[in-house]
């Protein structure tokens, strides 16, 4: 009996489970999934929480309810990969031989990285809405919220889902115009980037959309740390942002287990050819998602892409075959922009997000940097797909190469 | 493509100064950019170009923290040593491309 492991059940793993499971022969191959946790989070519900939109129930369910019929299950912490014997060590000294092995452990945020972020004021004026437990905490703070300074601070680059700051500040704007407050507050949108995002045209529209909505942006600000009695933050230059509350994105970092198996960078995420998926150092080593140092973004959507490239590749892999497929760093964003509207990006490592219409040329229903209803639509309707579409493994009407029929130049 | 002279040679370089050639890099060219900038150059300043050009070299990605790790300098340090936006101004002057954030 061959043996594929996969490490980690969020969304990368899951969708594996399911896709391999379906492809390789159940005489042949044994799958086993391991995570330490028993819950999945619908990540992308976590920013809707603060503001009140979907409570903590909205947003979980237990792993367990996606995973297929004929995969191994393990609940436990992974001490370490030995990749040079082909064996991941548990806890309690359980060794997993492996054939083949999947990593996708995923990013988590690390805000004892920065001096003073996790002090005095974490999770009463300072916050995270990357974490259940920062989301359900800022939405009861806000309740209750008379303004003063708002502060979104990005604290270094990469971070996920990266428009989830921007549709955060957007939503807030919405949020507290609806409340009759918002003269009272003073929103401010503090990142490392030179500007509301990478890309020149992106960058552009998101930028002038802060600028309509009367949201500051300070760019280039590389926070050094957090000073808890004056409330302010200061960057590395000397740079210094006073605030009532703060919304900080902390760094991002891979498991530290991949730190242990001396796998990653210096963020923990696990060196992997950007067009293969497959590890830089071991061949019989697969990365799907925020695990991954690869340079496109943190988000499910990549995962679902990367997902398709690399069960042709696992394939390919397994039978001897050169790979056949090629991951173009396809990533897809609904941006929310408040009062029940949002835009679509669609980019790939090469090409950056364009106008025009998807996933239909010409037709829609969603258009591509354009502030639509529509969109909007296509975000909430995204967590039905999510459940019951994507983390299945079952096919999307989205091509994981990316496209350019329907987008102008 | 602009070109430019430094230590008494011509240099082709884009739009906001990099060099178009990393092949192209000397200590000289480096110490006349940094006059530029208004850095007087040290060797520690060249110790950093160094391990900017070495990591480019290699394929691997280049961040603040990664230079904070390098054990040359921390990231204050590294603010000194080039202040106001230091990765751009140390990727200059070390020849190599300015950094695309990719996100």
């Amino acid at each position: 009996m061959k043996k594929l492991l996969i490490l980690g059940a969020g969304t990368g793993g899951t969708i594996m489970a399911n896709k391999m499971r379906k492809t390789l022969s159940r005489e042949k191959w044994d799958i086993t999934i391991i995570d330490q946790y028993k819950t999945h989070y619908y990540q992308p519900g976590f920013l809707f929480i603060p503001f009140g939109i979907y409570k903590a129930k909205d947003v979980v369910k237990p792993k367990s309810d996606f995973f297929p019929v004929g995969v191994n299950v393990i609940y436990s912490p992974i001490e370490r990969i030995e990749a040079e014997k082909n064996q991941v060590l548990l806890d309690q000294g359980v060794v997993l031989k492996y054939d083949y092995l999947i990593i996708a452990t995923g990013t988590k945020t690390a805000p004892e990285e920065t001096p003073g972020l996790k002090g005095n004021l974490w999770h009463k004026s300072i916050f995270d809405f990357y974490t259940i437990e920062g989301a359900t905490a800022l939405a009861e703070h806000f309740k209750t919220w008379e303004g003063g300074k708002l502060v979104l601070n990005i604290a270094e680059l990469p971070y996920k889902c990266p428009v989830a700051p921007l549709e955060f500040v957007f939503f807030a704007d919405a949020f507290f115009t609806e409340r009759g407050l918002r003269d009272k507050i003073d929103i401010t949108y503090v990142t490392p980037l030179p500007g509301a995002f990478t890309k020149p045209r992106a960058t552009k529209m998101l930028g002038e959309l802060l600028d309509e909505k009367n949201i500051n942006i300070i760019p280039d600000f590389n926070i050094a740390e957090v000073n808890n009695e004056e409330k302010k933050i200061v960057d590395y230059a000397g740079i210094e942002i006073p605030f009532d509350c703060l919304i900080s994105i902390p760094t991002n970092m891979g498991d530290a287990m991949i730190e242990r198996s001396g796998l990653g960078d210096e963020l923990n995420f696990v060196h992997t050819d950007k067009h293969t998926l497959q590890s830089e150092k071991f061949d019989n080593i697969f990365i799907i998602g925020d695990a991954a140092n690869v340079p496109t973004s943190k988000a499910g959507s990549v995962v679902h892409f990367m997902a398709d490239i690399m069960e042709e590749n696992l394939l390919c892999a397994i039978q001897g075959r050169p790979f056949t497929a090629h991951f173009d760093g396809h990533a897809n964003c609904y941006i929310e922009t408040g009062y029940g509207k949002g835009t679509l990006i669609d980019f790939n490592y090469d090409t950056e997000p364009l106008a025009g219409s998807f996933p239909f040329p010409g037709i829609g229903p969603f258009g591509l940097l354009k502030v639509t209803r529509m969109n909007h639509y296509g975000k909430l309707i995204f967590r039905w797909i999510y459940w019951h579409v994507l983390l299945k493994g079952k096919e999307m009407p989205i091509e994981a190469e990316m496209q350019m029929a329907g987008k102008k130049l | 493509m602009a070109t430019k002279t430094f230590a008494g040679v011509s240099i082709e370089v884009n739009d906001d100064g990099y060099l178009v050639n990393s092949t192209d890099w000397t200590k000289k060219i480096a110490a006349d950019m940094a006059k530029e900038e208004g850095i007087e150059i040290t060797d520690t300043h060249y110790e950093v170009l160094n391990f900017i050009r070495t990591k480019i070299g290699n394929g691997e990605n280049l961040t603040i923290r990664g230079i904070g790790k390098s054990g040359i300098v921390d990231i204050k340090g590294f603010y000194k040593l080039f202040p106001g936006a230091p990765l751009k101004k140390a990727t200059k002057l070390a020849g190599v491309a300015k950094p695309t954030s990719c996100i």
